[in-house]
């Protein structure tokens, strides 16, 4: 798979840690829920290599990654603080052929996000999935909720259920509570249809709590794909 | 291509020599999994030597706790970036699997196949002369079920996703016949050195 040239068409910061990067390049064809990697080089030419999930939509006219700045990263640093729009870096993919949905996979959907692991779910809801779907996603804060104007527009077959982990969530359906099989079960009873595919991506002692409620749920383990980042 | 201000973090020379291509070192221990992690109880654990659907050699789990176990100290490179230095484990080399099995290997390539349906293929070649091992312990502990307990295989020479987690199966076949990854735009041999992370990476 080669490298190619992606220049940065846009920036926009999404919640206080977290920026979207809009690239223009020319990658074949994704299907939602696959990544890119993406390859900086210094003068002297070190090299640093990350993965990040693909937000867009497949066919989107730019390529979107959500990017949150982690402290002590080399790469998300680079790209929060040097970066402007204009920039070159090189990218290639997309890659990853399991924790990816098309159209054709029906549904219904359940999709289920800890943090900045909205990215690759995002570029499923964004093919506006014609079956229902349920989204339910994690974060500190509402602050933190990447997405959120476009995800509360989302259309009527697009359940989202935020749970807010520190602080009062702000609508009646939310939660304040971490993920868990009571929160799990009582959503998925309101929303009332059994999920064909479910995908779960953030960090990972996330997607262990989550993929954990799920299976006690009596979830077959053979629908549930996952992403995990991080360490345990 | 030059990033324009770019200077990076960049590790230090001992470490930089220990880290292959395109990696980056990490303290902790990321986890990848296709799904949710499986529970496999021991008292129903099986590893079992195949070739064409007969069984050339099995052990329970207390069968398998009798054979020579061997500790190995040994970086591991995952295709996602991360390197981990120095990691111990400790578990049955394949040399001494197939020799406490009295296998005569009858084809030179093996797909291993694990409780949660993976797979992955790893020729012989890669795995003889103490190369690879089932293992079953990590750093002094039981193999905790998240990392692959109660046992993986471990070929820590390749990239991280040949060492597939909860094995049950070390099937012979008769060509290098790709994995789960493998079929999914990933290298059919995966070594961290050459930088072969997808298909047609050199």
């Amino acid at each position: 798979m080669i490298w190619q040239t992606a220049v940065i068409e846009r920036i926009e910061q999404t919640t206080p840690r977290v920026k979207s990067f809009f690239f223009r390049v020319a990658l074949e064809h994704h299907d939602a829920g696959q990544h890119v990697d993406i390859r900086l080089t210094a003068q002297d030419g070190y090299q640093a290599q990350r993965s990040y999930s693909i937000a867009s939509a497949p066919g989107a006219e730019l390529l979107e990654l959500v990017v949150e700045h982690l402290p002590e990263g080399e790469v998300s640093s680079f790209l929060h603080d040097v970066a402007v729009v204009g920039d070159e870096i090189e990218m290639r993919g997309p890659i990853g052929g399991h924790f990816v949905w098309r159209q054709s996979d029906e549904g219904p959907l359940l999709l289920i996000a800890g943090g900045s692991g909205i990215a690759p779910l995002m570029a499923m809801l964004r093919t506006r999935p014609a079956t229902d779907t349920l989204l339910i996603y994690s974060t500190r804060t509402w602050e933190d909720v990447i997405f959120r104007d476009e995800l509360l527009a989302m259309d009527a077959r697009v359940r989202v259920i935020f749970l807010i982990t520190r602080e009062l969530p702000r609508r009646a359906e939310d939660f304040g509570t971490r993920i868990d099989r009571g929160v799990l079960g009582s959503v998925m009873k309101q929303w009332g249809c059994a999920p064909r595919h479910v995908y779960v991506c953030g960090a990972t002692s996330f997607v262990e709590a989550a993929a954990t409620a799920l299976v006690d749920e009596g979830i077959p383990a053979a629908i549930i794909k996952a992403e995990r980042y991080g360490g345990a | 291509m030059v990033t324009r201000g770019f200077v990076g973090r960049r590790p230090k020379a001992d470490d930089a020599r220990r880290l292959p291509p395109g990696q980056s070192l990490t303290t902790d221990f990321p986890v990848l999994s296709l799904g949710p992690t499986p529970a496999v109880r021991l008292e129903r654990w099986k590893l079992a030597i195949t070739h064409d659907r007969k069984v050339l050699a099995s052990w329970s789990w207390e069968e398998f706790q009798a054979l020579p176990h061997t500790p190995i100290t040994a970086d591991i490179h995952c295709v996602t970036k991360w390197s981990r230095f120095d990691t111990q484990w400790e578990g049955v080399t394949i040399d001494a699997l197939l020799l406490a099995g009295g296998v005569t290997p009858p084809t030179q390539f093996v797909l291993a196949k694990c409780y949660d349906g993976y797979t992955t293929n790893i020729p012989l070649a890669d795995q003889r002369g103490a190369q690879a091992m089932i293992a079953t312990r990590y750093a002094g502990e039981p193999l905790a079920a998240e990392h692959g307990g109660p046992a993986r295989l471990l070929v820590p020479h390749l990239y991280l996703w040949k060492s597939a987690k909860w094995i049950a199966e070390f099937r012979f076949v008769e060509w290098n016949a790709p994995g789960f990854w493998e079929e999914r735009g990933y290298h059919i041999r995966g070594d961290p050195w050459q930088e072969q992370r997808y298909t047609n990476d050199p």
